[in-house]
């Protein structure tokens, strides 16, 4: 049944630069996440995972490729309907955080929610529950640069998961927390997406991916491997 | 042997038959290790020889009760405060398989690394699962249980690292054309008893 797609990649490459100083981040990426399915993406530095996540997050447009969000194609979409399409559906825990150093973590976090047209009163209250699940509710009205990087990297994970949206896409959201934080967040993570939501989940750690229904190996910017047959390190390895 | 330091501690909470400390044995560790009546039976017996537990029949006078004795909490005490040391010279399984995988020749050595590592990154992930299947530890029995399962997860993870590990190894000194199969030594052998090998582990650690 393909009704139960959230978000497919369909040969998307990705070039950068040209003549000497090209790099191909990704060439030829077909991935599929359903409903209820978390998918794990490990491999090297420099391997592509980042981009593959702005990619499918709508965030950038791949050299070439396509991006069906809840079936939508992105190509056929103007920047402005794919901002709103990805504020409504989609949630995006950035490697660096990439918090507002304006706003308050809560404010951070209801953002989303109110730019997407939700009453301020509501997205605060919704803003407050996503920073109580990655139990930081004592910090709301903190400023980002008075937040440990452990914290920031939590209130970045509760504006990805603020409100009802079904698609979750997270690069590295445990790097900066020790492993009991760590092991909070992917419970959280776990359980948003067996009640119906679908997420890319972008990490080095075997124990961490294993929170996964499936793992994906990128390397030099093509999957080589689904379901877990190989580990991040070892493709590290056997690069030139 | 950690069965019978486990068995005299949990007879330090009170007097057990042989049958309740099988199951407080194992509802304690999460029932990951089941022990088997000889087992228990076995290790009561060390521990009444060595005087660190004492047996009296029951009040009804069907069963035996097992009593910890001063000498028994003594052990138990000792044994909470020292460190498990784990034998250096214990055969690991695994290392062996690769170590003299990697001194054949005709062997895929990477293939045998990704097929481990298949194995146990399946192994981590149905670990996650049953950890993800309990919430919040309430019980003590529950938390320990939690231990349990964590202690698998990391030493299969352990393993995966350490297998990546070696495959960046192994492509470095294949790449260098280093470290070929190794034929097997003509040299005449001595008789007797084997030479001792040149180094042990522990001489190597420390
Ligand atoms: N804007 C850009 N211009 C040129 N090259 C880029 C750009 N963005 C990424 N790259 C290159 O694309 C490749 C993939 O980068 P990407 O950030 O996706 O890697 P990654 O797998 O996320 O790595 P890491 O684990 O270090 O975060 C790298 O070689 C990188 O240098
Ligand atoms: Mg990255």
């Amino acid at each position: 049944m393909s009704s139960d797609i959230l978000l497919q990649l369909d040969g998307v490459a990705q070039h950068y630069g040209r003549g000497q100083t090209a790099v191909t981040a990704l060439s030829g990426v077909d991935l599929t996440v359903r409903a209820g399915e978390l998918v794990a993406v490990m491999g090297a530095s420099g391997s592509g995972k980042s981009t593959l996540l702005t990619i499918a997050g709508g965030l950038s447009t791949p050299t070439s490729g396509e991006v069906i969000i809840e079936g939508s194609w992105l190509s056929t979409m103007t920047p402005k309907a794919i901002a709103a399409l990805r504020r409504k559906t989609l949630g995006f825990v950035f490697q660096d955080f990439n918090l507002i150093p304006a706003l308050t973590a809560v404010e951070n976090v209801s953002l989303p929610l109110e730019l997407d047209g939700r009453k301020r009163s509501r997205a605060r209250s919704a803003a407050l529950d996503a920073l109580g699940t990655v139990e930081l509710a004592d910090r709301a009205s903190h400023f980002p640069d008075d937040l440990s990087g452990g914290q920031q990297q939590r209130v970045a994970i509760a504006r990805a998961i603020v409100g009802t949206r079904r698609i979750i896409l997270a690069d590295e959201p445990t790097g900066a927390l020790d492993s009991i934080t760590g092991e909070v967040v992917l419970r959280m993570l776990r359980r948003r997406v067996d009640a119906g939501a679908g997420g890319i989940l972008v990490t080095h750690d075997a124990r961490h991916a294993a929170w996964a229904d499936r793992i994906v190996f990128l390397r030099d910017g093509r999957i080589v491997d689904e379901s877990g047959s190989r580990s991040v390190d070892g493709l590290l390895g056997a690069r030139p | 042997m950690s069965v019978k330091q486990s068995l005299l501690a949990i007879l330090q909470v009170g007097p057990c038959h042989g049958y309740q400390l099988k199951g407080e044995f194992e509802r304690r560790t999460g029932s990951t290790w089941p022990l088997n009546a000889g087992q228990i039976y076995n290790t009561l017996d060390r521990l009444e020889r060595d005087g660190l537990v004492e047996r009296e029949p029951d009040e009804d006078d069907q069963q035996m009760r097992y009593f910890i004795t001063s000498t028994g909490r003594q052990e138990v005490a000792g044994w909470l405060g020292s460190p498990v040391l784990r034998a250096s010279t214990v055969r690991d399984e695994l290392a062996i398989k690769l170590a003299i995988a990697v001194t054949l020749p005709h062997v895929d050595i990477a293939r045998v690394i990704q097929v481990q590592r298949s194995a146990t990154l399946g192994t981590l992930q149905d670990l996650t699962r049953t950890k993800a299947a309990t919430d919040d530890p309430e019980t003590s029995d529950e938390l320990a249980g939690l231990l349990v399962i964590d202690s698998l997860i990391f030493s299969a993870e352990a393993e995966i690292r350490w297998l990546d590990h070696s495959e960046t190894r192994l492509a470095r000194a294949s790449a260098a054309g280093l470290a070929g199969p190794l034929p097997i030594n003509r040299e005449p052998a001595r008789r007797g008893r084997p030479a001792r090998a040149t180094t042990t582990v522990d001489e190597a650690r420390s």
